[in-house]
């Protein structure tokens, strides 16, 4: 019984870093209506930071997570410019294979300085130990992180005024524009920000597992999963949705094997779709 | 529509393709069109969902694989005359598709294209793991199996020509489709599905129809290909690479026109045979045609056959 | 004359927000219904509910004896209500004719590809877009759209035309056009249920007004009936369009 309880517990810290991780992509989706396809590849580029700052820096790993959060953000300007700006507003079909292009130019890239090799970043953090079950010090890290991340961005949106800015075109982009916001900088902010998110939660998820150029797959279906669950353009919803999504692994992990867990994952996103098209925790958007 | 001169091109066109390797005797330059039409028929079949209904089928390619699949074992193990086996491949498949279309077509845009790569891949864990299939590796065709058609030499010439059969029949049908009431439904979903639900446009089951009908060709194009090649297994047979690609040719041709894929197959392939010269690493041919995608989407999304009916008006009447 | 449309008790709310309260109205054949608000009254949601965009919460929904409540918009489509929208919703990408054969097709009368492309044909020559028929959707002026909106619909030949505010950003010349098209159309025997904020336009067309505040009824009549009720005057307070076109109908 404890054993689940704690894998439970386990799942929960993991979670919350899903929950980041959906937050960028959810963020994006809110504030331009753009699905990003090539969330997969940041999370992995995100990855390969950690490795980066470690091994050819020699820093300490939890250096990366602000270092990922700048770079990626910065990056995350970059690619709006490249490849989403002249897409916005055309149809939904465009953003896809527009973003999904960059996704394949960035694994691309990615497989091709780093080959599908597996690769381990392992970092030392105290663990907490219970009642004879251990909890691993980089999983109560990362989930704390998680949470001050999602905490700052919290304070960036709805208490500054380039937070306000935002939330004002993505609300209604022409009002804005009006009252003399510059939408296409909000925007590409955005968008870097989104990227941040995605970045930074992949370095996160580097501290806890070994990981390859297309490991990146999976954490974009986990964190569309989480995005159904939370409702699409909820950041919030998101990192509920997160935690749910680790809690549910955390229940399965001990009565399956490790294999299956994303086909389940698939199924109940596909179910959660067709059933609650606004999400579980919408908060719904009339 | 024979009525018009549009479908004797195609007609033409497509005996011109079959005979000329025949009569020049050219066997290199023969492997080289089949595949071309191999593309062709995925891309031109693509070019129904995406094209004209607007939905974006990632995972195509699981149609292709799995109609192999069920033509090999029919083949391999029930002992099927290969044809009879192919067309029994493309009706299982579409009917699966038409099953399965019910349900994961009520996935919008993202959501619907993410869905198609999860079926691919889990369609081929499912054959990885299914031994009466060959599990990892898959099933091998013995010469025998090449006996009813007069032996190996002439059996590559017969699917060879039977493909290109497959690729005329797919521009055919997308032109039938173009012009028929079903066709401009699609079309209208494609553009606003919204609205053109409120305009009485089925528009679940026109979906549903769609994706099955985009499974056929490919199901039985897939059959006989890799009766051709004398092998089929998991990796190749569901290569989220071949898939892609068939979505850049799409682009690159011109979405939405009946010869666009054609264009773009026969461009992205002469492409490609120039960058294996130069390059040998294949991560670069995901980079090239991902940032060939790239330019397309955001500088010409009507691909080839779109840039050319702006410079020339005319042109929009006669190279559909 | 029969009744064709009857809609009963019909409830949605949305968050917290009541959008139609127990709203209950009825459609003549023949007859040109003027459905007035104020901002946010729940005009377009009743629009909505009824040609199935989403099924309300309570309440019925009759046309022409057949029970509509929540059926999806081209089942509706089908049974003869056709829908021209606030906020026009041209299918760019296509020529004003297939936009119209779209709407023959799959309208009421479910016709094959040619004949409906001469209805479309026919309809879109009614509106005046004769001259524009091989032009790009997405290529029109923002009245031309409006008037592609108003053309795919009558191709579907509907017994009933759902009418969201078709004159809002037009000229003068280009209202007066419209009004006498609203008026052919209802010549030719279709009835018309309309939204419309132009007060002058919608009090001389209507045979009954229908005025909705919060989503629920708050009076009806004919339009001197309706300009005359003080209730409706207060809940346009400020609004001196609704008292400039109670004068003209006096």
């Amino acid at each position: 019984m404890f054993g689940i309880l704690a894998s439970v517990i386990d799942g929960i810290l993991v979670g919350a870093v899903y929950g980041l991780a959906a937050m960028g992509l959810t963020l994006i989706w809110g504030v331009m209506n753009v699905i990003n396809l090539a969330h997969g590849a940041i999370i992995v580029l995100g990855m390969f930071l950690l490795y980066l700052v470690v091994y050819s820096l020699g820093l300490h790993p939890y250096v990366a997570v602000p270092t990922t959060i700048v770079f990626g953000f910065l990056f995350g300007i970059v690619l709006y410019w490249v490849g989403v700006h002249r897409v916005i507003g055309r149809p939904e079909l465009m953003s896809l294979l527009s973003t999904f292009a960059l996704n394949m130019v960035l694994i691309g890239l990615g497989t091709a300085i780093w080959s599908t090799s597996p690769y381990n970043v392992p970092v030392d953090m105290p663990s907490v130990s219970w009642r004879g079950y251990t909890f691993t010090g980089t999983h109560i890290t990362a989930a704390i992180m998680a949470v001050v991340i999602a905490g700052l961005l919290y304070l960036l949106l709805y208490h500054t005024r380039v937070g306000k800015a935002v939330r004002a075109v993505a609300n209604n982009r022409e009002a804005a524009e009006l009252t003399g916001i510059p939408t296409r900088q909000m925007l590409s902010m955005a968008f870097g920000l989104g990227v941040a998110l995605a970045g930074v939660s992949g370095t996160l998820i580097a501290t806890l597992f070994p990981f390859t150029v297309l490991s990146g797959e999976t954490y974009q279906l986990n964190s569309f999963v989480v995005t159904v669950l939370g409702g699409l353009g909820n950041p919030a919803g998101a990192l509920m949705g997160g935690v749910a999504l680790g809690l549910i692994e955390g229940l399965a992990t001990p009565f399956m094997p490790v294999s299956w867990i994303p086909i389940v994952e698939f199924g109940l996103f596909v179910f959660c779709l067709i059933a609650f098209p606004r999400g579980i925790f919408a908060f719904s958007k009339a | 529509m024979w009525r018009r001169p549009f479908p004797w091109l195609i007609v033409g066109a497509a005996l011109l393709y079959a005979l000329f390797p025949y009569f020049t005797d050219d066997v290199g330059l023969r492997e080289s069109l089949l595949l071309a039409a191999i593309y062709i028929i995925l891309a031109s079949n693509l070019n129904l969902m995406i094209g004209y209904a607007g939905y974006v089928n990632f995972g195509n390619i699981v149609f292709f694989g799995l109609g192999g699949y069920i033509c090999l074992y029919l083949v391999t193990g029930w002992h099927w005359n290969v044809i009879l086996a192919a067309l029994a491949g493309g009706v299982a498949v579409s009917a699966v598709a038409l099953l399965f279309g019910l349900g994961i077509l009520r996935l919008r845009g993202a959501f619907f294209a993410l869905a198609t790569i999860g079926v691919n891949q889990a369609v081929q864990q499912l054959v990885v793991n299914f031994e009466p299939w060959g599990g990892a590796t898959g099933i091998y065709l013995s010469l025998d199996s090449y006996g009813p058609l007069g032996g190996p030499m002439q059996a590559l010439w017969v699917m060879y020509l039977l493909i290109v059969v497959l690729t005329a029949a797919s521009l055919l049908a997308s032109y039938a489709i173009k012009n028929s009431k079903f066709g401009l439904g699609l079309i209208a979903i494609g553009q606003n599905e919204d609205a053109a639900a409120i305009l009485g446009v089925p528009t679940a089951r026109y979906k549903a129809l769609v994706y099955s009908a985009s499974a056929f060709l490919p199901a039985v194009a897939g059959g006989l290909y890799f009766f051709k090649s004398g092998i089929i297994e998991p990796t190749s047979a569901f290569s989220l690479q071949t898939s892609i690609e068939a979505i850049v040719m799409l682009m690159l041709g011109g979405s939405g026109t009946i010869i666009g894929p054609a264009f773009g197959a026969f461009l992205y392939e002469e492409l490609r045979g120039f960058l294996l010269t130069t390059e040998y690493l294949s991560h670069f041919q995901l980079v090239i045609a991902g940032a060939l995608l790239l330019v397309i989407v955001q500088f010409a999304p009507g691909g080839l056959l779109g840039w050319l009916h702006r410079q020339w008006p005319r042109s929009r009447r006669w190279l559909e | 004359m029969s009744t064709l449309l009857e809609v009963r008790e019909i409830s949605k709310h949305f968050g917290g927000l009541q959008a139609v309260d127990h709203l209950s109205l009825t459609v003549d054949e023949g007859e040109i219904i003027g459905l007035i608000g104020p901002n946010g009254a729940g005009k377009s949601t009743v629009f909505n509910l009824i040609n199935g965009v989403y099924p309300p919460e309570s309440g019925r929904i009759i046309f022409a004896g057949t029970d509509i409540t929540g059926k999806p918009p081209h089942l509706v489509a089908r049974q003869g209500i056709a829908r021209a929208h606030q906020i026009v919703q041209p299918l760019g990408g296509l020529t004003v004719l297939d936009n119209c054969t779209v709407g023959a097709c799959f309208g009421r009368e479910d016709l094959a590809l040619d004949e409906a492309r001469e209805v479309a044909r026919e309809m879109a020559g009614m509106i005046g877009l004769g001259d524009r028929l091989d032009l790009l959707a997405s290529s029109l002026t923002t009245a031309a759209k409006k008037r592609l909106e108003l053309a795919r619909a009558l191709s579907a030949r509907p017994r009933l035309l759902l009418l969201d505010e078709v004159l809002a950003g037009l000229n003068p010349t280009e209202t007066e056009q419209m009004i006498d098209i609203v008026r052919k159309i209802r010549a030719s025997g279709i009835a018309i249920l309309m939204i419309e904020h132009i007060m002058r336009a919608i009090m001389s067309l209507s045979d009954r007004i229908v005025v909705l505040n919060l989503g629920a009824k708050l009076a009806e009549g004919t339009p001197q009936q309706v300009a005359e009720n003080p209730d409706v005057i207060a809940a346009y307070l400020g609004d001196s369009t609704l008292l400039q076109a109670a004068e003209t109908v006096r």
